[in-house]
């Protein structure tokens, strides 16, 4: 097998220098949400959820009300026209409660207690101002918390994830099936909706684990067995679909028995995000590539990690965070490169494609492939390394940092040094001022 | 602390003058003079060869009515230490120069005897052939069972070293006042217990007698008295006129006028309601006066009553009779604390003088560096003792009340020193400003003497003489004068005789004298009741003034004119000085005129930390004929400290130590120079007693610099060890056994900044395996290897982890961490030093430690260093201007910038943190290889 990439102590483009350990948590942290420019949230097993400010790291809230695990979390704003924007918070807990939050004030503004089963998903339409959670079956609901309405019960396992769609449409994945939901008005009533089943997907071998929109038109599914479609967001038909990262034919020095060892956990679509031309997909072990116009895999990492890839995210200046369950968390660079074709590829390269030692055969073929067209790769340039178990998930907070949260009960903020020297440096002569200790003679 | 890196020899020669004169010359109190016995082969720090005692030890001693002096008690309370040293003889010393033998008795034109409340006196004596000065302190106690209702004592601080004794008189006098106040307080308390027992005694007499001459006149009818009736009727008279003059001692001891000191630490022992009654309700007797004292009554209420006795008419006072004990004088309780204080003393003056000098000139320049200090030093230690803790014993006494008096009454004298004046002595002014102080305190200090002086002498005539501060005036050594001033033949301190506000400011003249068996004593008084005439007639030939001395005291007694006594000249003085100093902080590394622009942000303090780094504490010890010079030469204060140049500063100072190598050889003007030094030392002396924790800690640093000193010899590899804990880097030791271990990180902690003020990052032994909030923590921990499963993780999260940490494994002799280039821990740690002894390396650390914050401290506080000068400047021209900073300016090199950015960052975090809220700790790190060192 390939080694996971290493990089060595020695990382000029890891801006992380700086990082603030923020302990509170009693159990898994899992979920990590952004409130507005400087707040996150974080939420885990231990059912407490906590404020944070990202700049300082001080904890403002602590929030008790659920009594069990969280299991969803989504931050749910005001309407823009109010004045003063209100920021709400959503959780939902294995106790199969919802509880609304207020994060000015800390305290629980509305708890919902009426369901049948454990909420797994939360999402908000923002557009529609109502929100819906999602379970054994799918409920809507407005912002004064009144239950508009709810589809008849869909399955024990209940909705794993939600995402909205254009036209008043939401898709549910449901075990393997994909299911579109539309909201329509209620013949009825003033602001009544109802939810009708347009559309069941079962192009899925087995359970659907993501979902991710990619752009207005277009969003994607993963898939537990590897598969990766990308459906038209209008119709819902299936644009392309790749399903085989893991594919011993596209490798063929993989050995038999190595290929029948590996589980599905290695091959499953552990979570997607996306940019406008591609979709990132985290899949076991590795990080794939597809671009959407090609449509294929441009560039893969096989083995980012030791261990499962739990989250990914892209940054906006090509770069790429993964954390996993090895508790790493890396920083990748999707990097062009002219390869002339008749080079070799050079030894000690990247894991380009996986290769490790490429079968020369293969290796030409690829290479034809991919003729005269960009050479895409994911370096390695940075990792962060602090938690001492599975990083469930991080947040990316721009130029403020980057908040990770771990089984270890743990939430690391990292920072820039750099900056944050600077920052303190104005802070001390602001405070000088104030303190009259400085005389200004400039 | 700021040190000298070692203590070096230097010794002046004539010849070397003019050199000396453009060379900033070696601090005076560092310097070792020519040792007068060198040819004899011995080293100027061997013991003075004509002491008969081996170390400094404190004696008590009472001028007993039976026997005369006796020495009572030693402390420490062991023979070998005074050794062949005649007590008893020397105890004949010190109680002979006893001024204040208080007057007590029947005042001319008083009817009943009167207390004197009298102050102690402290004077200072040598005798030079038995090699044993002395700073003794006197005190009386009172015993009713005594002549004249006194008993003389005294608390002497004996020691070889006279200069430690004129050194530190004002730190020793501050101490002995509190252990003489503790016993007086005890004491107070006993005789009023003593004197009700002895009312009871009377009353019950008076009632007896009474009886009987009742029973006598029913019996005699006879019309005339008999003489046993006549007898009986004086003997019930003279009862009747012992309960009233009894009843009087009582109110007098319980009016014991504490307001006197009300505004300075002083607090009353007693109740204030009981000094109201006192005043207010003179015709009241005991019976009345008892319930406006509940504390005294619930204090006492486990005491069985008390049986009256029948006094006999003539009690008379038996020489036969034993005399109580000082433990019976005062409350055990408070006699304990007395010797608890008194042990205190011991400890902390014992020692070379020169060290306890260093010490506290270091603690009081690091109390300065408010921001700074925190870094490498133990910053607990300079806070102020808390009062309470000298009778931390109280706790053990659940009564609120004595827990409040205790609490309440603990008496430290109030030797303040500010900043301030601190640094204008630093910079030139041999003259203390503690003035200032005092006079701040003064005025309703002295409204509230006056006007219970003024009740009190009314109704008592309690003599309440010379405020406490002797400090006040410029006089160190005092005897606060008492009411008879028996010996105060030679101070013609003109006072005014009548208790007048005045009193208390009144300036003082300090006087040397010379008695004639070279006894050398040194006392002032500020007397306002002093009959000169009498002292001159039963004394007259006790001491031989020196007429010379008026001269000098001229001068002494006009220096309190010269100290400003408003915090706004000591503004203008720290402008004046920023100002210059400003520019020498410009020319640390190179002159770069096109820098001088941002310096001037720095503002205050980093001037004066600067400054303080710059500019060694030299003019401490000023002596006498520079003294005079500069009275001379600035009449005014602020002309002094504002206008001096550095250049100006040494010259005076040279000057004046030319003279002191000169007058040493001549005895007389060498006393002369006594009174100048002690004068300048105490006043620019740090008031602080040495913390107790100190003792301990000097061992700890003694050890922790050997064992730092082992390191650096033993380990090639020292400095990038050192590297990685100065630059935030947390070094890891490993080891399988404990104890090497952390001997190890006791060794390497010297080198390791503090995250704050209150807590150490050190840890010394952790058997678990690390995470990253440990080294969020932690900046040393010492790290349990073993061969169990368990180690194994231990070692795994090492490696996991090992871009936070440095490992230095204590068993394979390996040290895996970043690369050092530096020079500056080559300065720190020399393998190749000569240094010996554990304590000088641990100030040599210190001192290039000092160095450093110092560059730190200027780097975090020049604003163009880290902030945009103008909007538009892009960041890298701020990088860029750090950056040669850090390189020309500092003259740092590679690794050692990272050093003091370090240094900076904590700095930054510590004075931005707000005061209610511990700082969040942060890890900061680097990617940077690590490489393995191998022995």
């Amino acid at each position: 097998k390939s080694p996971v990439q290493t990089i060595g102590e020695e990382q000029i483009q890891n801006p992380y220098t700086e990082l603030l350990v923020l302990k509170a948590h009693q159990d898994i942290v899992r979920f990590l949400v952004r409130i507005d420019d400087y707040r996150f949230a974080s939420a885990g097993d231990d059912g407490i959820v906590f404020l944070w400010n990202a700049q300082t790291g001080e904890r403002l809230f602590e929030l008790h009300g659920h009594t069990q695990k969280i299991t969803a979390i989504a931050p749910f704003s005001s309407s823009d026209d109010s004045e003063e924007k209100n920021h709400l918070i959503l959780t939902a807990s294995a106790d199969r409660t919802v509880i609304v939050w207020d994060c000015t004030s800390g305290r629980q503004v509305q708890k919902v207690s009426c369901f049948h089963s454990t909420v797994k998903c939360l999402t908000v339409l923002q557009r529609l101002d109502v929100w819906l959670s999602g379970g054994s079956d799918l409920c809507v609901w407005n912002r004064k918390l009144d239950l508009l309405c709810k589809t008849s019960h869909l399955t024990d396992a209940g909705i794993s994830a939600l995402l909205e769609l254009p036209k008043n449409c939401v898709a549910a994945a449901v075990g393997k099936e994909l299911i579109i939901f539309r909201l329509v008005a209620s013949n009825d009533g003033s602001e009544g909706w109802n939810v009708l089943e347009v559309k069941r997907l079962v192009d899925h071998q087995d359970n659907i684990l993501s979902l991710v929109s990619v752009n207005d038109l277009t969003f994607a599914t993963g898939s537990h067995v590897g598969e990766l479609i990308v459906w038209d967001a209008l119709d819902w038909t299936k644009q392309a679909s790749e399903c085989n990262f893991w594919d011993s034919s596209v490798h063929p020095d993989l050995q038999p028995e190595i290929k029948l060892s590996q589980s599905p956990n290695e091959i499953s679509v552990q979570h997607l995000t996306s940019d406008e031309e591609c979709v990132f997909a985290a899949v076991g072990k590795g990080i794939y590539v597809y671009n959407l116009q090609m449509k294929r895999v441009i560039a893969c990492q096989r083995t980012a990690h030791d261990s499962s890839v739990l989250h990914i995210e892209k940054l906006p200046n090509r770069q790429l965070i993964s954390c996993s369950e090895d508790g790493s968390v890396r920083i990748w660079e999707l990097r062009e490169k002219q390869q002339l074709p008749a080079e070799p590829v050079p030894t000690g390269f990247f894991n380009m494609w996986g290769f490790g030692r490429a079968n020369k055969q293969a290796n030409q073929a690829a290479k034809k492939m991919q003729e005269n067209t960009p050479v895409h790769f994911l370096e390695l340039v940075g990792d962060l390394i602090g938690h001492s178990s599975a990083v469930q998930m991080f947040l990316y907070f721009g130029e403020l940092g980057l908040a990770t949260c771990s089984a270890d009960h743990l939430i690391i903020f990292w920072k820039d040094g750099e900056r944050e020297s600077r920052l303190r440096s104005l802070t001390l002569f602001q405070k000088l001022a104030q303190n009259g200790d400085l005389q200004c003679k400039f | 602390m700021i040190s000298a890196p070692d203590v070096v020899a230097f010794t002046r020669e004539e010849e070397l003058e003019d050199e000396l004169y453009s060379e900033p010359p070696l601090p005076e109190e560092y310097s070792v003079p020519l040792f007068p016995f060198a040819s004899h082969g011995a080293n100027p720090w061997a013991k003075v060869a004509s002491s008969k005692f081996t170390r400094d030890f404190i004696l008590i001693s009472e001028f007993s009515e039976q026997v005369g002096p006796q020495p009572l008690l030693t402390i420490p309370d062991d023979a070998k230490v005074s050794g062949t040293f005649d007590l008893n003889y020397f105890s004949l010393r010190i109680m002979s120069v006893d001024y204040q033998a208080s007057f007590v008795g029947h005042p001319p034109g008083s009817a009943y005897p009167k207390l004197n409340f009298v102050e102690d006196s402290k004077v200072v004596l040598g005798d030079s052939k038995e090699g044993a000065f002395a700073y003794v302190h006197h005190l009386t106690l009172y015993d009713l069972e005594a002549r004249g209702f006194v008993r003389p004592f005294c608390m002497a601080y004996i020691s070889a070293d006279e200069h430690k004794i004129m050194q530190q008189f004002q730190e020793l006098s501050a101490e002995f006042s509190k252990a003489s106040e503790c016993l007086k307080t005890g004491n107070r308390k006993a005789f009023a217990n003593e004197l009700e027992k002895k009312l009871k005694d009377l009353d019950y007499t008076r009632t007896v007698l009474h009886n009987e001459t009742e029973i006598q006149k029913k019996a005699n009818d006879k019309g005339y008295y008999t003489t046993q009736a006549i007898e009986k009727a004086n003997e019930l008279a003279s009862v009747e006129k012992s309960i009233i003059e009894h009843q009087d001692l009582l109110k007098q001891i319980r009016s014991y006028p504490y307001r006197k000191l009300k505004g300075s630490d002083f607090h009353p022992y007693e109740p204030e309601c009981a000094l109201d009654q006192a005043n207010t309700g003179c015709d009241q007797d005991l019976a009345a006066s008892d319930p406006a004292e509940p504390g005294e009554r619930h204090l006492y209420a486990h005491v069985p009553p008390y049986t009256p006795k029948l006094i006999k008419a003539k009690s008379a006072k038996c020489f036969d009779k034993k005399l109580k004990t000082l433990e019976e004088l005062c409350d055990i309780y408070f006699f304990t604390q007395t010797l608890d204080q008194l042990h205190q003393i011991e400890r902390t003056f014992r020692g070379d003088a020169c060290y306890l000098l260093t010490d506290q000139i270091s603690r009081a320049l690091l109390r300065q560096q408010s921001v700074t200090n925190f870094l490498f030093e133990d910053v607990s230690f300079l806070d102020e003792k808390p009062p309470e803790k000298q009778y931390r014993g109280c706790q053990g006494l659940s009564q609120d009340a004595v827990d409040r008096k205790c609490s309440e009454e603990s008496p430290a004298p109030k030797v303040v020193i500010s900043l301030g004046s601190y640094k204008s002595s630093v910079e030139s002014v041999p003259i203390k400003m503690e003035q200032e102080i005092e006079d701040s305190q003064e005025p309703q200090m002295t409204e509230s003497i006056t006007s219970e002086q003024q009740e009190n002498l009314d109704y008592l005539d309690a003599d309440i003489k010379g405020s406490i501060s002797s400090g006040e005036s410029i006089e160190v050594l005092g005897t606060e004068k008492s009411a008879s001033g028996l010996t105060k033949s030679e101070s013609q301190a003109s006072l005014p005789v009548s208790p007048s506000p005045q009193a208390g400011r009144s300036k003082v003249g300090s006087r040397r004298t010379v008695s004639e068996d070279s006894i050398e004593v040194l006392s002032t008084c500020p007397s306002e009741s002093l009959i000169p005439e009498d002292f001159k007639a039963s004394h007259p030939s006790a001491i031989n003034e020196e007429p010379y001395l008026d001269d000098e005291e001229g001068g002494l007694r006009f220096t309190p004119k010269l100290s400003p006594d408003n915090a706004d000249e000591q503004g203008e003085l720290s402008k004046e000085e920023n100002l210059m100093q400003v520019d020498s902080a410009c020319c640390i590394g190179k002159e770069s005129p096109n820098f001088l622009e941002p310096l001037p942000d720095l503002g205050q303090k980093p001037c004066d930390e600067d400054g303080v780094v710059r500019i060694p504490p030299q003019p401490y010890r000023q002596v006498e004929p520079g003294l005079h010079g500069s009275f001379g030469a600035f009449p005014s204060h602020d002309g002094i400290s504002g206008g001096l140049l550095p250049y100006e500063l040494d010259s005076r100072y040279l000057s004046g130590s030319r003279e002191l190598s000169k007058s040493s050889l001549d005895e007389c003007s060498d006393s002369a120079s006594y009174i100048s030094s002690a004068a300048s030392t105490c006043s620019d002396r740090t008031p602080s007693p040495a913390h107790p924790a100190c003792q301990a800690s000097e061992r700890h640093k003694k050890r922790a610099g050997q064992n730092a000193l082992r390191f650096i010899r033993q380990y090639p590899f020292a400095h990038p060890a050192i590297y990685s804990l100065l630059s935030g880097r947390t070094l890891i030791v490993l080891g399988e056994e404990e104890a090497i271990v952390k001997k190890l990180v006791t060794a390497l902690s010297i080198f390791l900044p503090s995250c704050g003020p209150y807590a150490r990052p050190v840890k010394h032994w952790v058997t678990s395996p690390l995470h990253v909030v440990d080294f969020q923590k932690w900046k040393l921990i010492g790290l349990q290897r073993t061969v169990s499963p368990g180690g194994v993780n231990v070692l795994h999260t090492l490696s996991r982890y090992s871009r936070y940490v440095s490992i230095l494994d204590a068993d394979s002799k390996t040290l895996r961490c970043p690369l050092y280039k530096g020079t500056l821990v080559s300065r720190l740690a020399d393998h190749r030093t000569q240094i010996k002894r554990g304590s000088t390396y641990y100030m040599h650390v210190q001192s290039i430690l000092t160095q450093l914050c110092s560059k730190a401290f200027l780097f975090t506080f020049c604003h163009h260093l880290h902030l945009p000068i103008s909007e538009r400047e892009p960041e890298e021209a701020v990088v860029n201007r750090r950056m040669s900073f850090l390189k020309l300016q500092l003259g740092l090199a590679n690794e050692d910038i990272k050093i003091v950015q370090y240094l900076a960052e904590l700095l930054k975090l510590q004075y931005v943190q707000e005061p209610g809220q511990g700082a969040n700790p942060l890890l900061r790190f680097d990617y940077v290889p690590s490489f393995l060192y191998k022995i």
